[in-house]
């Protein structure tokens, strides 16, 4: 496979703006010929679709949901970074695009990453064109607050629900062509296979979820914005219908996945209760801005109410460790602190697995008021779901998976290895390197959608003949006839084991060998076991209900299934990545006591350590056929701007 | 705790419904409601019934995809509160719970407890948007919105859908999802010259849809998980006066 990232010459900064003048146009008369297929509806999927409607072009949208307004973007709470400079503490594109580089631990390109900041100002302004209520100060303008990974104040939110607003005001836009006659909305659709003519992406095949028909669509490109793949790990902060399925099927029919190891475990979770529990919750990276991690120093302390432990004796961790950043270092960071000082017996809760989070000194400096206007309805949630009153007593939280920064690969058109296949948001790879900064993920995802898409998809047309072929074209008949294949087999197993305990056992496996710390001998183990697993499943799940209609589990156990088959590339992917960088952090590379960047107070020991000389590179898998090996193809990350360095939050 | 469950069960939408009574035990009170039912579904599996039919998504109580009638009440009568985010903690040990879908006629029956809700969507597609199309936004501080303006344009936005406000009323009306939606951009600058055609458009589909009439008994407001207040319905029938008076 030849990876070719496609990206322009010239200097950083004018390499977008140059770019858009050297792509081809379509003229507004011939884009109606145009048919798009968009797969997906959170921000990226309801921008893109409407983006490109509004220009003109043939769209249809499909989505699992009831609604597109119900995509997973919905549930981001935090906020979107832009480059705005409004508070005038000296935030700039480049600073954005550096940060963003830094965070993601050079393991991103910069191309993108410029890019992504560059457009980020324009997000904001069309965002409240729509009418996205964003918090705004007395005089009427708009506020910022700061979030994880960054010194200054360039976040935008709306109250606890910025990725609601956010999406209602890109489901208002896709709503207005729908009831235009521009967009056809496919909802309770799942797709279950694309398919290629010639090499070339030209439809997908498709399910309803309520009559259980299979059907097929035609069009000149398909766009996926399918999110992520967090719920490999059974237990997430994503939705629970969140998958992996229809990138995944692309994947085998072609496209390469790219890094699939760099996974986000999130610091600010609610713990786990029990075995019943079926998704984990977050609490908004925004509590840091208020809120002081800490454990108690002893550990014999570990059981006492938190307000029995004098101030003397408790460790306020990322406070002592990052004394600039301190609450507000990196998700990798945090994360990987909280599960340091739990694996020293420290953690609090009745699992041990948890760390305080605690706003005393926030309620005594501004007052409950002031922090109930700023974080109620996330005090609110954790009360029902813990039974605990955040006012009077700290927050106990646990790191829980959040978002996944690896996904398919794509080129700077974000066109995917197969041709007229385009991956946006979440599902790509392109923009988060080894980890995503707090309020960049609905940032990439409305990028891509409104700005990147409508500016390359149009030169993918200009430049290719035109060419939608029928539904009854050959290619469409064979990969309905997988489709169908694939469901009547699940539905034909009749073993004695549900979906979900397969679901919940492989997840277990993921999360404790390749979860927050990863190293050779578990994921060689976890590598041994997916793959038995796996053949449990295909020999013993029990599906019940019938094809033709609403069957949940048939739904999932299609989801689970892909999810066999990519926890393993998940490890492959970890256990060639002999490196620790941002989100993947394997124990056998970490800053000790004798290294020179510790010695000299620059990093502390058992941070991740990079091996810039042997791992500066997308690792882009390719399916080779079932039960086979994927194959690695190696994408360089040539800096040229920014000098590598090691991440230092101190 | 062990809780004896009546659960409403129909096949698709054609066919007639009925209650049927199931047992669930080992309940913990650290489960969430959707858990328990998981729970049932698992074990009515493991005994090759079918499961239950029930929509969920987030389970933070943000998507709007959980929607279940418990014990007459919409979402369950937990204050502001989801069913995915009703805990049961909040019931005690031989507590008998009755589960239905949303019952109106605007929301018919797909399966057992789920629903079919595309006419929200329809609502909105007749005019919940601003007509703004991607690129060449104004700089986003050059309209001031002084704050409470936003914040009151806000708490009608954070609306999220789940329809519990039609399955409360008695006369299965959507005005407070209406109104609310209408309130958000008339409420705002960027919404303003839109909002006479905005507000007769998107009454005149609700009507088409179906839904009640609205008698202003305040049982939508109740149920509400996001706390939607009554007083935007009064916004909207004002607005939708204004808009008919000017023609």
């Amino acid at each position: 496979m030849k990876l070719d990232s496609k990206i322009p010459s010239g200097p950083l900064a004018d390499k977008w703006t140059r770019h858009k003048f050297d792509m081809k146009l379509v003229n507004p008369a011939n884009r109606r010929k145009f048919k798009v297929i968009v797969v997906g509806s959170g921000l990226a999927g309801s921008s893109a679709a409407a983006t490109l409607a509004e220009q003109g072009y043939d769209v249809s949208c499909f989505c699992y949901q009831d609604s597109p307004r119900r995509a997973h973007s919905i549930a981001a709470q935090g906020g979107i970074n832009a480059a705005k400079n409004y508070p005038n503490d000296g935030d700039s594109v480049h600073r954005l695009f550096y940060d963003t580089i830094k965070g993601g631990d050079f393991r991103a390109r910069e191309a993108n990453v410029h890019r992504l900041a560059e457009v980020s100002a324009n997000i904001i302004d069309q965002c409240v064109a729509q009418g996205v209520p964003f918090a705004r100060e007395y005089g009427g303008l708009l506020d910022n607050r700061s979030f994880g990974g960054a010194q200054l104040k360039r976040t935008f939110y709306a109250r606890g629900q910025t990725g609601q607003q956010l999406l209602l005001g890109a489901y208002s836009a896709l709503s207005r062509q729908i009831g235009a006659g521009k967009v056809k909305m496919y909802p309770r659709t799942e797709m279950l296979d694309v398919v290629l003519v010639d090499g070339k992406a030209k439809g997908i095949i498709t399910r309803n979820m309520v009559d259980g028909k299979i059907e097929r669509h035609a069009a000149d490109a398909v766009v996926l914005c399918t999110g992520g793949y967090g719920n490999v790990f059974y237990l997430s902060t994503n939705a629970v219908g969140c998958n992996v399925t229809a990138g995944y099927r692309a994947h085998k029919r072609g496209a390469a996945f790219a890094n699939p190891c760099y996974t986000q475990i999130h610091p600010t979770c609610i713990p786990v209760s029990g075995d019943h529990q079926s998704k984990l919750t977050l609490m908004s990276e925004s509590l840091r801005n208020d809120g002081r991690v800490w454990v108690p120093k002893d550990k014999a302390d570990c059981g006492r109410a938190p307000a029995d432990i004098a101030e003397k004796d408790r460790d306020y961790y990322l406070e002592r460790k990052y004394p600039s950043f301190g609450n507000l270092a990196p998700r990798d960071i945090a994360s990987r602190g909280a599960k340091e000082v739990c694996d020293e017996g420290r953690g609090v809760g009745p699992t041990g697995l948890g760390v305080y989070l605690d706003f005393s000194d926030a309620i005594k400096r501004d007052g409950e008021p002031a922090i109930r206007a700023r974080y109620g309805n996330l005090f609110d949630m954790y009360e029902r779901i813990t039974g605990e009153n955040a006012y009077q007593q700290p927050m106990r939280i646990y790191p829980a998976i959040h978002y996944t920064m690896g996904g398919l690969w794509v080129d700077y058109h974000l066109m995917s290895s197969i041709p007229g296949m385009f991956v946006l948001g979440e599902a790509n790879f392109s923009d988060h390197g080894a980890n995503r900064l707090g309020a960049s993920a609905l940032m990439q995802g409305l990028a891509d959608g409104y700005f990147v898409i409508s500016a390359t998809l149009p030169h993918y047309f200009a430049s290719e003949k035109k060419f939608c072929p029928s539904t009854d074209h050959e290619a469409f008949l064979e990969a309905e006839e997988k489709v169908r294949g694939i469901i009547s087999t699940l539905l034909s197993i009749n073993g004695r084991r549900t979906v979900r305990s397969f679901h919940r056992e492989l997840g277990k496996l993921v999360w404790e060998k390749c979860g927050m710390a990863r190293d050779k001998k578990g994921l060689n183990e976890a590598l041994k076991r997916i793959p038995e697993l796996r053949r449990e499943f295909w020999e013993n799940v029990n599906v019940p209900g019938s094809e033709g209609s609403l069957n949940q589990a048939l739904e999932y156990a299609g989801r689970v299934a892909d999810y066999m088959e990519f926890a393993e590339m998940l490890c492959y992917d970890a256990l060639q990545r002999e490196e620790s960088c941002g989100g993947h952090f394997r124990t056998e590379h970490q800053f000790t006591t004798r290294d020179k960047e510790v010695k000299s107070g620059y990093t502390n020991e058992g941070e991740a350590k990079r091996r810039d000389d042997k791992f500066a590179y997308v690792a882009a898998w390719e399916y080779t056929g079932p039960n086979k090996r994927w194959k690695l193809n190696k994408e360089p990350l040539v800096y040229k701007e920014v000098k590598m360095a090691t991440r230092s939050y101190k | 705790m062990h809780l004896i469950l009546k659960i409403w069960r129909q096949k698709n939408a054609e066919e007639r419904g009925h209650f049927e009574v199931y047992q669930a035990e080992d309940v913990s009170e650290d489960m969430s409601f959707l858990e328990m039912l998981d729970v049932v579904n698992e074990k009515l599996i493991s005994e090759d019934k079918e499961p239950i039919a029930f929509d969920s998504d987030c389970r933070e109580g943000i998507c709007g995809t959980c929607s279940m009638v418990i014990n007459g009440d919409a979402h369950g009568g937990e204050k502001g509160t989801t069913a995915c985010q009703l805990h049961m903690r909040k019931f005690k040990d031989g507590d008998t719970i009755t589960i239905e879908p949303w019952r109106a006629s605007a929301f018919p029956v797909l399966r057992d407890l789920v629903v079919d809700r595309t006419a929200f969507d329809r609502i909105i597609q007749a005019g919940g948007f601003v007509s703004v199309g991607t690129g060449g936004a104004p700089d986003a501080n050059c309209t001031p919105i002084a704050k409470p303006i936003a914040d009151l344009a806000m708490d009608a936005a954070q609306c999220i859908g789940c329809g519990a406000c039609v399955a409360a009323c008695k006369n299965a009306s959507a005005m407070l999802f209406v109104s609310a939606k209408v309130s958000h951009l008339n409420l705002l600058p960027q919404g303003k010259p839109e909002q006479d055609r905005r507000v007769k458009n998107m009454v005149a589909q609700m009507d088409a849809e179906g839904f009640g009439g609205c008698t202003v008994t305040g049982s939508c407001e109740a149920v509400c998980p996001k706390e939607i207040s009554l007083n935007f319905i009064a916004k909207m029938n004002r607005d939708y006066g204004m808009a008919i008076l000017k023609g």
